[in-house]
């Protein structure tokens, strides 16, 4: 994991000082609101509906044993005991006190953290896979791309005052976890014919009121060209980005309207006039970041472990846990453990301060003091002997973290919704919790296999809905929240925008229809190996539309 | 209106005037979407351009003042407006070298805001026109002393 220097310790800690006088001046009157709002937002902070909202930076999802019991005591100490994990990685507080955030941002930097430009319109905190180092089809573990990343965008003077939020993912496997697709810049890492290691460019994905794809528009940046490449992007974007109106200000719609070539052109003159070594990271300084982030001593273990298995063959609740939860780690004998966040019935993404501890606990313990957050929502221990699986398991179910369910039907994302935020026009987390209560039992979760449903309270998206294999969306209709079915949504590497199956239905009819929808998929499906997306994607919507009629309408139509 | 620079407040006979309007003189104001490529055939006769901030949140003029500087522009450089004083460094740091704001804001926002803001963070992770050396610039130097 990355450690701080003396320079990246000091930023953090002037950054606090600076935070501190600028409430002092807001208070004071010197600053107006309309002055403080972006400067409180370019640390995190926001109005919500109940109360201030704190977006805590995790910089990659990456987080070691420490960090993670400092978040749980901040949570016990400036607000209500839990703490909620978002789809970018970071950790939300939903009731923090605007006196009390500079000594919480100052609590943090104690275990090199902080909320730098979770918010306002700069260059947001830069996500990564949360398999980063553990894929075995990865060409490159994706961090300290992601880390120089962090470093360059901190606080930059030009790139403050964007015409509107700007996110980056980095991916270095073939399988895409960061959704790379569906960012203003996704970066994926490849080789090229020559062996060399580099970035093939995505700008102008988004999701949101208007949702994109990203188009490459570099196939190969060779390595030490990422800054003053990404610097000529922002420039473009800077200069030319719609100001007029915030729905049509992000990237991907000056990329739509000017058109993919066109941007292209502009970015490249803009490139050309940069001068790159002002810019860029020199290789030392890359490969001195990469230092940090070097694979932890591994073992040499067999590849499989008697006790693991001995484990699944006596325990069928471990057993059912062992199949879901666990990834394929690239070193033999190893194994990363998602831990769901998303117990049956519970708000997705929301951990309580004694189960940060527990997994903080775990991860120095067993996980090379490693923790990841995955954009799910869930965290994982990235790096598991297989013989210590069970162990972990059982401290799992004492902590009711041991719920079996990663990307299956019930791992559901989800935005806070109208129960939390005040630009929600539906409520997200009810929805999905009738939805986990009613495909609750495991045997059939696992029946149904790998099904991703995204749900969001508004067309902000926050809740991914577009890339949903099932997306649902909440809208207001004459005052009655009102609910949008989407299938074939995807995130990965076969990125794709879900489609309309029919008119919004109610609240309390989005359970049935989902339940529907889903036993079309299993009378219908090629076989057992055939998921849900891929179902959706050789048959259509067609073969789903009716499950969104009421029971007697579909009697009828029979 | 009031004119700060780095070392507080200062004052400045030179009235800039609207590109439209600069037949032969040598100080302009730039709307905040000018292409600065456009000013290469004249910016060097120019002793100062002002570039507007009609709201301190529109950051194009940042942009424009990098885009100045890159292309080999020397002359003074102004940000008129309403910027406020926790972008001061960022201005300075892209090329600007003044800052003209309204009386009513010099007085809700004192020179001593100003000058503290320009101090708040002490590094930087950008090499600035300013001469900033940027964290990563200041790291290989530490490391070529230490080889």
């Amino acid at each position: 994991m990355y450690r701080y220097d003396e320079f990246d310790e000091a930023v953090v800690r002037d950054r606090v000082t600076q935070f501190r006088a600028q409430v002092k001046r807001r208070l004071e009157g010197s600053l107006t609101e309309e002055e403080f709002t972006p400067l409180r937002l370019m640390n995190g902070l926001y109005l919500q509906l109940h109360a201030y909202m704190l977006r805590i930076a995790v910089p990659y999802g990456t987080l070691s044993g420490r960090q993670m019991r400092q978040l749980a005591m901040i949570a016990d100490k400036y607000d209500r005991g839990y703490g909620h994990f978002t789809t970018r990685q970071n950790l939300q507080l939903n009731w923090p006190k605007l006196a009390d955030v500079p000594d919480l941002l100052s609590d943090l930097a104690d275990v090199e953290m902080h909320c730098i430009q979770t918010s306002g319109n700069c260059i947001r905190n830069v996500t990564a896979d949360h398999f980063a180092g553990v894929a075995a089809d990865e060409v490159e573990d994706p961090r300290p791309t992601a880390e120089l990343i962090r470093q360059w965008s901190t606080l930059h003077p030009e790139f403050s005052f964007l015409p509107r939020k700007f996110k980056i993912a980095v991916t270095g496997a073939a399988r895409d976890r960061a959704a790379v697709a569906v960012h203003d810049i996704g970066l994926r890492l490849v080789r090229n014919d020559g062996g060399e290691i580099g970035y093939k460019v995505l700008v102008g994905g988004g999701l949101g009121r208007t949702p994109m794809i990203g188009k490459v528009i570099r196939e190969f940046l060779p390595r030490d060209e990422l800054l003053a490449f990404l610097e000529a992007i922002m420039r473009v974007y800077n200069l030319s980005g719609r100001r007029d109106n915030k729905y049509k200000a992000r990237i991907k719609i000056l990329v739509h309207e000017i058109g993919t070539d066109a941007f292209i052109a502009w970015v490249e003159e803009e490139y050309a006039k940069l001068d790159g070594p002002s810019v860029n990271a020199d290789p030392a300084e890359l490969a001195r970041i990469a230092a940090y982030f070097a694979p932890p001593a591994y073992e040499t273990l067999p590849a499989v472990s008697e006790s693991f298995e001995a484990a699944k063959a006596r325990d069928p609740d471990f057993a059912r846990f062992a199949a879901t939860n666990l990834f394929p780690h690239k070193v033999p004998g190893y194994t990363a453990i998602t831990v769901s966040v998303k117990p049956i019935g519970a708000p997705p993404g929301d951990a309580t301060s004694d189960q940060m501890r527990v997994l903080a606990d775990l991860a120095e313990r067993y996980s090379a003091d490693e923790l990841r957050i995955t954009h799910v929502q869930n965290v994982v221990l990235p790096h598991v002997r297989l013989d210590d699986v069970p162990a972990v398991w059982a401290a799992l179910v004492e902590a009711g973290l041991e719920t079996p369910n990663a990307g299956l039907i019930t791992d559901i994302i989800a935005c806070p919704g109208m129960d939390y935020c005040k630009l929600a026009t539906a409520r997200s987390i009810p929805i999905a919790q009738e939805i986990a209560k009613r495909f609750a039992d495991v045997e059939r979760q696992a029946l149904i296999g790998e099904l991703g449903i995204k749900i969001s309270g508004c067309i902000n998206a926050c809740g991914h809905h577009h890339v949903g294999a099932i997306g649902i969306l909440g809208l207001d209709k004459a005052g009655v929240e009102n609910y949008q079915i989407t299938l074939g949504g995807d995130p990965g590497e076969q990125a794709a925008l879900g489609q309309r199956l029919g008119p919004g239905i109610d609240a309390d009819a989005v359970p049935e229809a989902i339940e529907r929808i889903v036993d079309t998929y299993l009378e219908i499906r090629a076989d057992p190996g055939e998921a849900f997306i891929d179902t959706v994607r050789r048959v259509g919507l067609d073969p789903f539309k009716p499950a969104l009629q009421p029971t007697e309408a579909r009697l009828e139509a029979a | 209106m009031k004119l700060l620079d780095r070392h507080g407040w200062t004052a400045s006979d030179v009235v800039p005037v609207p590109i439209e309007a600069l037949g032969d003189g040598d100080a302009v104001l730039l709307p905040n979407d000018y292409k600065a490529a456009d000013l290469l055939p004249l910016q060097s006769r120019l002793k100062l351009i002002a570039i507007a901030f009609p709201k301190f949140s529109d950051g194009r003029g940042f942009s424009i003042a990098k885009a100045l500087r890159a292309q080999g522009y020397e002359g003074v450089l102004r940000a008129t407006g309403a910027l406020i004083p926790d972008q001061f460094a960022f201005a300075l740091h892209v090329g600007f070298d003044q800052i003209e704001i309204s009386d009513e804001q010099a007085e809700r926002q004192p020179v001593e805001q100003w000058l503290g803001a320009l101090t708040a963070i002490h590094d930087s992770y950008q090499n600035g026109e300013d001469g900033t050396a940027s964290i990563l610039t200041r790291r290989r130097y530490a490391a070529e002393a230490a080889a």
